[in-house]
C-alpha cells in the first residue's frame, strides 16, 4: 500500500431497507476510515449500526450505495475483512489453537508458519497457556480474546468488531478494552468498532461516529484528541464523554417518543 | 475401571434377583413355574444351542440384517439429510411428502416389503432400512439446519469457500446431532428386527423366539430376548466409542 492510497474503508451513500414498504434501517450513510484508524460507531439500539457493519463485512448487501475497501467494492465476506462478533463465534469442535489457525489453514500455510502465527497472537492476547483448551472450557473474556487472536492471525486489511465486549461483565469489559488498546498500539490495524458504550468509544477510538435512531444516519463525528494511552478519569476524557452523551441522549429520547 | 466393576455388579445383582424370584416362585407358586424360566434353564438352552453353533448363526443373522439395513439407511439419511439441510428449494419440495409418509408406522408397510423384495434377506434388510431412514433423515436435516449462522459468517470472513463451509463448519457443527440420529436409528433397527419373523425368516433372534413359542419353550423365548438386549448394548457401546472419538474434547467440555 502506498500512503497516498486514500481511505482504507469508504462507505458511499449506503442505505438498507429490509422489506419493501417498511421503514429503512439505514439511510444515506457516508463514512471514510483511514488506514490504522480505529473508528467507533455509537448509537441507540436499533439504529442500524450492526446492519452497517454487516454490510461492510459483506454478510448483507446494501439496498443502494457501495462499500469500498482498498478501492475495491465489497461483494461478500472475504478474508481481507476480519470480523469479531459479540457472541464470539468460536468453532466449538476446535481447540484454541485450531480456532486461531483456521484462517491460515484455509490458505494452506505450512505447519511451521501456522505454529509461529498461533504462538505470536496467543502471546499477544495472553492465552498461550490455554492453547489446547476447547472454547467450552474458557470464560467469556477468554473466548473473546481467542476471537480477536483468530481475526488478527488471518492478517486482514481491516477488522470489524460488532459490539465485541457487549456480553461481558463490566470488569472484564474494561480489561479487554485495555488489551485491545495495547494490541492496537502494536498492530496498528484499521478497525471499525460498533458499541453502545460511550465510555468504551471514547477510550478506544480515534474518531467516534454517532448515529441517529432509525433510519440510521450519521448524526455527528467526534475526533478524540486524547493521548494514545488513555486515563478514564482524566478531565478531558470525562469532557469528551459528556459531549458525546449529550448528542446520543437526543437520539435515545427520540426512540422513546 | 471402577465404573466397569459397578456395571458387572449391577448385572450380577439383576441375575441374582431373577434367580431368587424364580426360586421363591417355585415354592409358593405365584405363577406356574413352567411359564417362568430360571436363569439356569435359560443358560442351559443357550449352552445347548451354542454347542451346535445354532446360537451363533441366529445371532449373526440378526446382526447382519441390522448392520446392512441400518448401514444403508444411515448412508442415505446422511447424504440426503445434509443436502436437504443445505438446499432450501429441495427442503420445500421434500418436506410435505416426508411429513406425510413419516408418521405411517413401518409395520403397516411390512407386507409390501414381502411383495417387493420376496422372502429372502433383501426384504428384511430393506424393511429395517425403511424403518430407520426417516427418523435419522429428519434428525440429520434438522441438525444441519440448526447450525448457528454466525459460525458460517465467521468462517466466510476468514476466507472459507463454499466447500470449506460444508467440510470444515457444517459437518463438524452438525456432528453431535448426527451421532444422536444414528443412535436413535440403531435403537429402532433392533426394535423392528423381530418383525423379520413375519417375513418368513428361518434364522435370526426373532425366529428363535417364535420357535420357542411354537414348541412351548419359555426359556428359549427369554434367551432370545436377552440376546437382543445384548446385541443392542453391544452396538450402543460401539457407537458411544465412535462418538467419543469423533467429538473429542467437545464432549468432555
Amino acid at each position: 500500500m502506498t500512503p497516498a492510497a486514500g481511505p482504507k474503508i469508504q462507505i458511499r451513500s449506503v442505505a438498507k431497507t429490509f422489506a419493501s414498504g417498511r421503514a429503512p434501517a439505514l439511510a444515506d450513510v457516508d463514512l471514510d476510515v483511514a488506514e490504522r484508524e480505529l473508528v467507533c460507531i455509537l448509537g441507540p439500539s436499533g439504529c442500524g449500526k450492526s446492519t452497517l457493519l454487516n454490510i461492510v463485512a459483506g454478510f448483507l448487501a446494501p439496498t443502494s450505495g457501495t462499500v469500498l475497501v482498498d478501492g475495491h467494492a465489497v461483494t461478500g465476506p472475504a478474508p481481507e475483512r476480519g470480523v469479531v462478533f459479540q457472541e464470539y463465534a468460536l468453532f466449538p469442535w476446535l481447540t484454541v489453537t485450531g480456532n486461531v489457525e483456521f484462517g491460515p489453514r484455509l490458505q494452506a500455510r505450512p505447519a511451521a508458519e501456522r505454529r509461529r502465527t498461533v504462538d505470536r497472537y496467543l502471546d499477544l492476547v495472553g492465552l498461550r497457556a490455554h492453547a489446547d483448551k476447547f472454547p467450552a472450557q474458557l470464560s467469556g473474556g477468554m473466548k473473546q480474546r481467542v476471537a480477536i487472536a483468530r481475526a488478527l492471525a488471518n492478517n486482514p486489511a481491516v477488522i470489524l468488531m460488532d459490539e465485541p465486549f457487549g456480553a461481558l461483565d463490566a470488569q472484564t469489559r474494561e480489561t479487554l478494552q485495555d488489551e485491545l488498546s495495547k494490541i492496537q498500539r502494536v498492530e496498528h490495524k484499521t478497525i471499525l468498532f460498533i458499541t453502545h458504550s460511550i465510555r468504551e468509544a471514547v477510550y478506544l477510538a480515534d474518531r467516534v461516529v454517532v448515529m441517529t435512531s432509525a433510519p440510521g444516519r450519521i448524526k455527528q463525528v467526534f475526533p478524540i484528541k486524547l493521548p494514545e494511552v488513555r486515563d478514564r478519569f482524566a478531565p478531558e476524557f470525562t469532557q469528551s464523554e459528556a459531549d458525546i452523551t449529550r448528542v446520543v441522549k437526543e437520539e435515545v429520547a427520540k426512540v422513546r417518543e | 475401571m471402577r465404573a466397569g466393576a459397578t456395571r458387572a455388579a449391577a448385572i450380577a445383582g439383576a441375575l441374582a434377583l431373577w434367580a431368587a424370584f424364580t426360586a421363591v416362585n417355585a415354592r409358593v407358586g405365584l405363577v406356574n413355574p413352567v411359564l417362568l424360566p430360571t436363569p439356569v434353564e435359560v443358560g442351559r438352552v443357550a449352552l445347548d444351542l451354542g454347542a451346535s453353533g445354532e446360537l451363533a448363526r441366529h445371532f449373526l443373522t440378526s446382526l447382519g440384517r441390522v448392520a446392512q439395513g441400518f448401514g444403508l439407511a444411515a448412508v442415505a439419511a446422511l447424504g440426503l439429510g445434509v443436502l436437504v439441510g443445505l438446499c432450501v428449494p429441495l427442503r420445500l419440495m421434500t418436506e410435505p411428502v416426508i411429513e406425510f409418509v413419516r408418521p405411517i408406522p413401518p409395520l403397516a408397510f411390512l407386507p409390501m416389503f414381502l411383495v417387493w423384495f420376496g422372502l429372502g434377506e433383501a426384504s428384511k434388510v430393506a424393511f429395517i432400512g425403511y424403518t430407520t431412514f426417516f427418523p435419522m433423515f429428519v434428525a440429520i436435516a434438522a441438525s444441519v439446519l440448526r447450525i448457528d449462522v454466525v459460525l458460517l459468517r465467521a468462517a466466510a470472513s476468514l476466507g472459507a469457500t463454499r466447500t470449506d463451509l460444508v467440510r470444515r463448519v457444517m459437518l463438524p457443527a452438525a456432528l453431535p446431532g448426527i451421532v444422536v440420529a444414528l443412535r436413535v436409528g440403531v435403537g429402532l433397527a433392533l426394535f423392528v428386527i423381530v418383525g423379520a419373523v413375519f417375513m418368513g425368516a428361518d434364522a435370526g433372534l426373532g425366529h428363535l423366539i417364535m420357535e420357542g413359542r411354537t414348541f412351548f419353550n419359555p426359556a428359549q423365548i427369554v434367551m432370545g430376548a436377552l440376546l437382543l438386549g445384548l446385541l443392542g448394548s453391544l452396538i450402543n457401546t460401539l457407537l458411544l466409542a465412535a462418538e467419543r472419538r469423533l467429538l473429542g474434547g467437545r464432549a468432555a467440555a
